[in-house]
């Protein structure tokens, strides 16, 4: 993986304008696909458009829109994901309800659950900055300890009771007309700090410098290690944030709460814009891919898609979104068709025939029963 | 590694006495485990709960071994959980509706299945130049999700499946349970083919430095296509083991596996950073994570709290191999001085 990094690298340095290009392009590129999206859903649906419609629905997305923040600045310095935001939102969401559940003050349990995450990115943190672990690896440990931790603390029980004023957070509304939800104005507010500081200051400078190369921004100065530490603690203490809007949106919690969100996170992310090998995209790029996700899973949810099967078009665009720049290298790379030996158009031959045959088994086999 | 027949004598004197002692801790970590439990629970150390633990790991043998390739080329499979579900699944109906169909041929079916599925991974990572976790966690939740497709609410129960199918994993015509056969027999098959063939070697090669191999004239991309190919060939067959094994195919089954496929080769001492890993470290650490899954059930320890030790202990194996590798490095520096 490293090596494709560096491949991928060297290989911006010399396109760098180019790439700006594309990122122009791809922000347009997003708009398109959101217009798409909403004319197709007011096909699906007469009151898609409707204020309160919007409103609600907007509300089921702000946890996902809450935990990207952290991940954008994590793949635009480090060229990796942190995977384990989900777990840390599912144990910090535990114990906020395991000790909400033993008697402690729902606020107590609140500023532990935000003090978890923060020590639950530290951990990270601390392995990939200091120990020079890969972060990878790192978060898929903890992917499974955070996620193994909820469970010990909840085991196949719900922490549920929360009081109105908790429950607000996920459920409530601003003012009196009960169309401006409470998790909306808090993930604006969030993403307006976020992208003021990637764009305006100089610690967002930095991410950029560390993406686009380690070595180079150390030996200018940059205090890489300390901002990887921050980068961790940052996106764990979002993650419990986001933990506690879904907690306060279910009006309970269990373990699994937030189980396999991070796929999405990641997804989301990628698709706005964010290149996977770090150093480039824009915090507008991360917000409109949010909206375009937001749009199609509710499409989807008009048309009456098991969450599963959305998860299909989910994954496809994560590929997609990864494969098509590469494609377009790829094409853009003079003569690269014509280059193409006889045994690499064998197996591309192979390989489509491969997948055809698959799914005509896939469908041929389940017709039977 | 501890094949690197193209390393320096020092360091290869270094890596060998390295590996082995590797191994051996891992050894002495289970002994140590067995002995400890053994006290606390007069039914653990018995050849029935012997034999329990290693038809536990058998598919984890068997799936570990592809994950261990695949880290070796400085990859992941995330997939591997979701392509078992969906090959069981389809495999688990094709054989209720055809109740005469020889096991063997829906082994093969199996295979075929897993290997195309591989091969969608492969053909992605290798020829789309998409990083492998970005890859592999698309088609997790794209198998996934066509498993719910397939199934369309449905499953398949014990009583439906035929027992010829049934007996694939559960038969025991070499006194050993068939399964146990099958991961023994891949364990082999896997090792040979890494120490003996063109390609096996190729895929250290391209772990250990991939610039270096395309300059020695390695197909690269050919080489993480075809590692790719292989994860899913045994993930298919894991997936009829599985539904043989455990006589059912539901929209979960082996939801969450890929985190013990990476959990064993980890701590059997397969580098995370590519270009080393050996078939019995593998073994071992899988049979370690057997162990101790046994162990907590046995000692009456909540199974809520195998996850949380699994996480645990790959954090452990990763933590100790680093500061094992960084000391080796300084080591091997100051010894070519």
């Amino acid at each position: 993986m490293a090596a494709t990094h560096s491949e991928t690298r060297s290989a911006r340095h010399s396109r760098r304008v180019s790439l700006r290009n594309i990122l122009v392009r791809w922000e347009l590129l997003l708009v398109v696909l959101i217009t798409v999206v909403t004319l197709i859903n007011i096909q699906q649906s007469p009151f898609f458009l409707k204020p309160v419609n919007l409103s609600r629905a907007a509300r089921d997305f702000m946890e996902l829109g809450i935990m990207m923040l952290p991940m954008t600045y994590i793949i635009i310095a480090l060229a990796t994901v942190d995977l384990s935001v989900a777990s840390i939102m599912g144990m910090c969401a535990s114990f906020m309800g395991l000790l909400f559940m033993n008697g402690v003050d729902i606020w107590i349990a609140v500023a532990a659950a935000l003090a978890l995450g923060v020590a639950a990115g530290a951990m990270n943190g601390f392995l990939v900055a200091h120990v020079k672990l890969p972060a990878l690896v790192v978060t898929l440990a903890t992917y499974a300890f955070y996620r193994g931790m909820a469970y010990a603390m909840l085991g196949d029980e719900a922490a549920r009771g929360y009081p109105e004023s908790f429950t607000y957070l996920g459920q409530g509304f601003i003012g009196d007309g009960r169309i401006i939800p409470f998790s909306l104005i808090l993930f604006l507010a969030l993403a307006l700090i976020f992208g003021v500081v990637l764009h305006t200051t100089t610690f967002g400078r930095y991410l950029y410098a560390i993406g686009n190369n380690e070595q180079a921004a150390r030996y200018s100065g940059v205090p890489v290690d300390r901002v990887k530490m921050i980068l961790f603690v940052l996106s764990g203490f979002m993650s419990a944030l986001a933990g506690l809007v879904l907690a306060a949106r279910f009006g309970s919690t269990r373990p699994d709460i937030g189980l396999g969100l991070e796929l999405t996170v990641i997804t989301a992310t990628v698709l706005g814009g964010i290149s996977i090998s770090g150093g480039t995209g824009t915090m507008i790029g991360a917000i409109l891919s949010l909206l375009l996700i937001g749009l199609v899973r509710f499409g989807m949810g008009l048309m009456n898609l098991q969450g599963q099967v959305q998860d299909i078009v989910i994954g496809l665009l994560l590929i997609i979104s990864v494969l098509l720049p590469s494609i377009g290298r790829m094409l853009s790379r003079r003569g690269a068709l014509s280059n193409l030996n006889v045994s690499q158009v064998l197996q591309v031959t192979l390989f489509v025939i491969a997948m055809a045959l698959f799914v005509a088994f896939f469908l041929w086999s389940r017709s039977l029963l | 590694m501890v094949i690197g027949k193209e390393r320096t004598a020092t360091s290869l004197g270094l890596m060998s006495i390295l590996v082995r002692f590797r191994e051996v801790g891992i050894l002495f970590f289970t002994v140590l485990l067995i002995i400890v439990v053994s006290i606390l629970s007069p039914v653990f150390l018995t050849a029935h709960n012997f034999r329990d633990i290693l038809l536990n790991i058998s598919i984890l043998v068997i799936v570990g071994l592809a994950q261990m390739m695949v880290i070796i080329t400085r990859g992941i499979d995330l997939s591997v959980g979701s392509m078992i579900g969906l090959v069981a699944m389809m495999v688990a109906f094709t054989v209720v509706a055809f109740p005469g169909m020889n096991p063997l041929f829906a082994l093969l079916l199996g295979i075929a299945l897993g290997a195309a599925l591989g091969s969608l991974n492969g053909a992605i990572i290798a020829w789309g130049k998409v990083p492998p976790i970005i890859a592999t966690l698309g088609t997790l939740s794209i198998y996934r999700g066509l498993v719910f497709l397939y199934s369309r609410g449905d499953w398949i129960n014990s009583f439906e499946m035929p027992m010829g199918f049934r007996q694939l994993s559960k038969g025991t015509p070499l006194v050993i349970p068939n399964l146990i056969l099958f991961a023994a027999a891949v364990a082999i098959l896997v090792f040979l083919f890494l120490r003996y063939t063109q390609t096996g070697r190729d895929i250290y090669a391209v772990g250990s430095n991939p610039q270096a191999a395309t300059v020695a004239g390695i197909r690269v991309d050919q080489v993480i296509f075809i590692v790719y190919v292989i994860s899913g060939i045994l993930c298919g067959m894991a997936g009829v083991l599985w539904a043989s094994r455990f006589e059912s195919a539901q929209t979960n089954t082996a939801l969450g596996f890929e985190l013990q496929t990476v959990a064993g080769p980890v701590v059997g001492g397969v580098n995370i950073f590519g270009g080393s890993g050996t078939v019995i470290g593998v073994v071992l650490g899988s049979f370690l994570l057997g162990t101790i899954n046994n162990a907590l059930t046995i000692v009456k320890i909540s199974p809520f709290w195998q996850l949380a030790v699994q996480g645990l202990l790959i954090l452990l194996a990763v933590i100790v191999d680093s500061a094992i590798l960084r000391r080796l490095q300084t080591a091997t520096k100051q010894g070519n001085r």
